[in-house]
């Protein structure tokens, strides 16, 4: 056991240098390229005939999916990289933690609890150093959220594929049951002082990388969460502690949190700079671009699924707010034509995928599904043409244009880009 | 039929009263719970290594462009290539950009290099500081790190040849894209055609 986590920095290690010396780079294709490429699967097991008549498997230390059940979060690239949550596998709203869509700058770092620190300085009357017990000594509140990439439907975007799965579209967004201290706990502890208007968020991973957040966000609902999903956080999510910044885009939910300084401005980081900002046609770049704006996409029917005949099916999918709560989706079953309002079926929380259903009757024929989702502030999910038309075509970040599947004669269903 | 919506109304309240505790959640004056251990002064300065536009943050120590070349060559071009276009889009091009027409709206191809989108010189010693080179970040003495710096700048055409680069230096040096960059305008669109 102690071995291992010395063996996984070996592994790194070694992946490094070989990255260093340029032979891996051939492996390392562009994460954009590659997306969904993912492990092969073993095939499902035979299973016996009638299993009342024979005793089954022992109990077990740790459960595992049914072997007829493969979810996989298809990853690209190695130390610098990215995984997909499988959307099309899942039910309801919760990601299982193994499956959240994961982004990292420098690997997944190993990071000892006991000896992880989080150090809040700057403009405070109090600079303060707290271990992660102490962290988990204050009042704690658990929030369901979802954490989106502001990435997320880019590949799509740039180059769609009627072949191309609800993961390979948007599976840069996942939700779910984060536990954790308010970081107006924390801030009211180390004495904001007034003139603090912003703080850095700096990971203590190998690109410790860093966000400025503004200090009114701590102050609303951002938390910095050891649990997710009712256990503690896995190492790829932050562990042992991240901050989580409700609606944000993904960026700003600075994991293995290490260090918060307050400061009246902004930092000026390279995410926030250089990365994450949004050129517009009329020459200005829009920075800080935080909130990730009203979304939904259809999760089944979708690539690879094949309707096998006319009658009955339902549309399920996903729908979510970065500003609140979802109010309404939509479902369009004729290419956007007429729009009918579809059932949401699990608890409204601000900032949270919600799963929504719409019944439909399949009568054969060709035909284009698309969902439209509108939230609390009255903001309506825009079509790709009104989203292009002002972001302009070279700006491709907070994409959230309505999604679309086509369905053919022949039940084959194809991801439809244009909409 | 009337009371009826009105039982439902307070069931619904007391339902999301039971969902959710919000007592602490953006708390105006939370109690002092006497956690966390102060931090002294040298314990802050081991781990506050970030870089403001003004310059507060840089540590001592100054690097030329010619310097910076040479630890380019050695520690940044593997990955960068050799003259800075690097290997997109893991390894991003650091200079060579486009300068003048600002299509990047038009066009995503278009590079985005220092020189033609980052809008503050300081970043980019913050950002070599913490996290290059990939495989062995923060093994840049700040003497290293400021003559990549000032490498790079002298490519874009930000830093005269043989000039020092240093913490005075540094965040003098305006970035051409500085004016592009203003602050989220998208809160209250309604989206639709009215997206922002």
């Amino acid at each position: 056991m102690a071995d291992s986590p010395l063996i996984s920095r070996r592994t790194l290690i070694a992946g490094a240098a070989v990255a260093a010396g340029g032979v891996l780079l051939t492996n390392l294709p562009g994460a954009e390229a590659q997306q969904g490429a993912a492990t092969p699967v073993a095939p499902p097991p035979v299973a016996p005939a009638d299993p009342t008549k024979a005793p089954g498997a022992p109990t077990t230390a740790v459960g595992q999916r049914s072997p007829f059940v493969q979810p996989q979060r298809a990853p690209v690239g190695e130390i610098t990289g990215t995984s997909l949550t499988p959307l099309q596998d899942l039910t309801g709203t919760i990601t299982p933690a193994d499956l959240h869509f994961t982004r990292i700058h420098a690997g997944v770092p190993t990071i000892d609890p006991a000896k992880h620190t989080l150090l809040i300085h700057g403009l405070v009357e109090h600079p303060l150093e707290f271990t992660v017990d102490s962290l988990k000594r204050f009042p704690a509140v658990t929030r369901v959220h979802f954490v989106e990439c502001s990435g997320n439907g880019r590949a799509a975007y740039r180059t769609p594929k009627p072949e191309m799965t609800p993961q390979q579209v948007d599976g840069m967004t996942s939700n779910s049951e984060w536990t954790g201290v308010p970081l107006s706990v924390l801030f009211h502890q180390a004495g904001v002082k007034p003139e603090a208007k912003w703080f850095l968020a700096e990971g203590g991973d190998a690109s410790l990388l860093d966000r400025s957040i503004p200090v009114s966000k701590a102050m609303d609902d951002a938390l910095v969460v050891w649990a997710q999903n009712g256990e503690p956080l896995r190492p790829e999510q932050g562990f042992p502690i991240r901050l989580l910044v409700p609606g944000y885009e993904g960026n700003a939910n600075v994991k293995w949190l290490r260090r918060i300084k307050l400061g009246a401005e902004p930092f000026m980081t390279r995410w926030e700079t250089s990365k994450y900002t949004d050129p517009l046609p009329n020459d200005k770049i829009r920075m800080f671009s935080f909130e990730m704006d009203a979304k939904s996409i259809i999760t089944s029917p979708a690539y690879p699924e094949r309707l096998t005949g006319p009658g009955w099916w339902p549309i399920r999918g996903l729908a979510w707010s970065g500003r609140g709560r979802i109010n309404r989706v939509e479902v369009s079953t004729d290419g956007g034509k007429t729009w009918l309002g579809a059932e949401l079926l699990t608890a409204l929380s601000p900032k949270a995928h919600v799963r929504f259903e719409h019944m439909w009757q399949w009568d054969g024929n060709e035909t284009l599904l698309m969902s439209r989702a509108t939230d609390d502030q009255g903001y309506v999910q825009p079509t790709m043409a009104q989203l292009k038309a002002v972001r302009g075509p070279g700006t491709d970040y907070h994409f959230n244009s309505i999604r679309a599947w086509r369905v053919a004669r022949d039940g084959v269903v194809t991801f439809e880009a244009n909409t | 039929m009337r009371r009826a919506v009105l039982v439902v109304a307070a069931l619904a309240i007391a339902g999301c009263r039971a969902e959710v505790r919000d007592d602490y959640l953006g708390d105006k004056a939370p109690k002092d719970y006497g956690l966390g251990r102060p931090a002294s002064a040298a314990e802050i300065s081991a781990v506050d290594i970030d870089v403001s536009p003004n310059g507060t943050g840089l540590p001592a120590g100054s690097g030329t462009p010619e310097q910076g070349a040479t630890v380019f060559a050695s520690t940044c071009a593997s990955c960068h290539g050799k003259n800075g276009e690097g290997i997109p889009p893991l390894y991003p091009q650091l200079v060579g950009g486009p300068k003048g027409a600002f299509n990047f709206a038009t066009d995503h191809k278009i590079p985005r290099t220092i020189g033609n989108y980052w809008p503050y010189a300081t970043t980019l010693f913050d950002y070599i500081r913490r996290a290059m080179p990939l495989t062995a970040p923060g093994s840049l003495t700040p003497d290293q790190t400021y003559a990549v710096a000032a490498y790079l700048l002298n490519r874009e055409g930000l830093l005269p040849a043989g000039a020092t680069l240093d913490a005075h230096s540094l965040p003098a040096i305006q970035m051409p894209a500085r004016s592009h960059f203003v602050p989220d305008d998208r809160r209250g669109s309604t989206g639709g055609a009215n997206v922002r």
